[in-house]
């Protein structure tokens, strides 16, 4: 695995972050001279890639690529992967990515300047492209397997897990690197800003992102990348790789309702598919780290649909959005990440700012502060605009 | 400009921007293969030159530009004809 978020550049940070309860939210005076209603963002800073990549490896990457590079030069290192390996063995690459605003706004600008398109530079095509993430990482990784990008918009980064394990589980492929990208600048999230769901929290940045809590009023966008790789149990076995967990079961569904505002059964769906998929009942998931964005109305729809499918069991639930605000692109595979590190080191990671429950919030078992706790089985889910449901679950390595 | 700040400008942006190694700014340098530019490097040698000396390359003339001698002197003449206008 590998992480370049705003609550942690590496798998380390991250940990500590996730453990304290550590907000990354700020408030970025740029948005509002802008026009945004709100200014308040998650924020990573931006990489130094020269002297790590030349000149043309670099120049392709939008800013989204350039996270995506370092999440996964971390878990290809953690993964024991190197050169030798990727040069001599077939691994794939899914990405999940819904977006290059930036890339594209500065070649239009340009090009509306000087009314000539051989002043664009060779760069630019390539960070314009929604595929851009997987294009660079292919190609600087030099990969040889599966090469594409998904979008299926904030559950692109769960997407691109399920589909990996899809390819894997039915034998096309060994082993893929799988991972959610997201950029943070302004313009990739003018016209989010437009429909007014944004926190409006500005006095207290690390408490407007609040999941699940009666006075929530809006999400955070965010970003950075996320990676996780993701192999054949007799592939990792016979490279000798370090197992962290087991995929167990992925779930899906569509809404086939409202293109922004969530329904019941679709999530609900998405959720018992994947039970099934993973043979196992309710009653047997330890762990459930929500969408949860803190808007008023997802947060209610997926505590029904918690509830529904959970109500008996009552697992612990905690949206760590309320730390990292909603990552977009990203979140589907950043939140696989902070449930490993979670799974790993036997605790459930806060719920932040969740400090008074809605009447449906209220009859879930959400984790308000750290909980010391082992973790064999978690769900991870993430839902999109245009209804689009991705679950995930996974199961510890004994 | 003269003839060493033009000189010194294409060498700067060669080592800066493009990465060339210093040691690899010889004259006889081929462009190509010393320098190693592939065809995409070309095509932000056209956004480079336009900002640093104010011109528009065409495509072809590249072709006949072979060493690192062969860009300076298309330069000059580039640059002494703007002068001239």
């Amino acid at each position: 695995m590998g992480i370049y978020s705003c609550i942690g550049k590496n798998l380390a940070e991250v940990r500590e972050s996730l453990y304290k309860g550590v907000s990354g939210i700020v408030f970025d005076q740029e948005r509002k001279d802008m026009g945004f209603r709100s200014g308040l963002t998650g924020m990573v800073d931006k990489p130094v890639l020269k002297g790590m990549l030349d000149r043309r490896m670099r120049i392709g990457l939008a800013e989204q690529g350039e996270y995506a590079y370092l999440s996964t030069l971390e878990a290809l290192s953690n993964a024991g992967i190197d050169e030798d390996f990727l040069e001599k063995n077939e691994v794939g690459l899914l990405f999940g990515n819904d977006s290059s605003s930036l890339a594209v706004i500065n070649a239009v600008d340009m090009l509306r300047e000087k009314k000539d398109t051989t002043l664009l530079g060779s760069g630019s095509v390539f960070q314009s492209m929604n595929s851009t993430v997987t294009m660079n990482l292919a190609t600087i990784f030099k990969l040889k397997g599966v090469n594409f990008t998904i979008s299926g918009a904030c559950a692109s980064g769960s997407h691109s897990i399920g589909m990996g394990y899809f390819l894997i589980k039915h034998g096309l492929q060994e082993a893929i690197v799988c991972g959610g990208a997201q950029e943070i600048n302004p313009y990739s999230m003018g016209s989010f800003d437009a429909l007014g769901t944004f926190s409006v929290n500005e006095k207290e940045p690390k408490k407007a992102s609040r999941p699940f809590d009666k006075n929530r009023d809006g999400l955070i966008p965010s970003g950075g990348s996320a990676t996780v790789i993701i192999e054949s149990y007799d592939h990792a076995v016979r490279r000798g790789a370090p197992i962290l967990g087991e995929i167990i079961g992925y779930g899906f569904s569509s809404n086939g309702g409202h293109i922004s505002q969530p329904n019941v059964d679709g999530p609900s769906r998405s959720i018992q598919m994947s039970l099934k998929d993973a043979g196992i009942a309710p009653g047997e998931v330890d762990y459930i780290n929500a969408h949860a964005t803190s808007t008023p109305v997802g947060d209610m729809y997926e505590a029904r649909a918690l509830d529904q499918v959970f109500g008996a069991s009552r697992p612990l639930i905690s949206s760590t959005k309320g730390m990292t605000g909603h990552e977009c692109w990203m979140a589907g595979a950043s939140e696989i990440v902070y449930s490993m590190l979670m799974m790993q080191n036997s605790f459930v990671a806060p719920n932040i700012n969740f400090e008074a429950p809605d009447e449906d919030s209220a009859r879930l078992n959400i984790a308000a502060e750290t909980i010391e706790e082992n973790i064999d089985v978690f769900l991870s889910n993430s839902f999109g605009f245009g209804g689009t449901n991705s679950s995930l679950i996974v199961k510890k390595i004994r | 400009m003269n003839r060493d700040e033009i000189i010194n400008k294409v060498n700067a942006f060669l080592i800066e921007e493009f990465e060339v190694e210093e040691e690899q700014i010889v004259p006889e340098g081929i462009l190509k293969d010393t320098l190693g530019l592939d065809s995409l490097d070309y095509v932000d040698l056209v956004v480079v030159i336009e900002s640093n000396f104010g011109f528009k390359v065409k495509g072809e003339d590249f072709v006949s530009i072979v060493t690192l001698q062969d860009f300076y002197n298309y330069i000059l003449d580039k640059v002494a004809e703007k002068e001239l206008k």
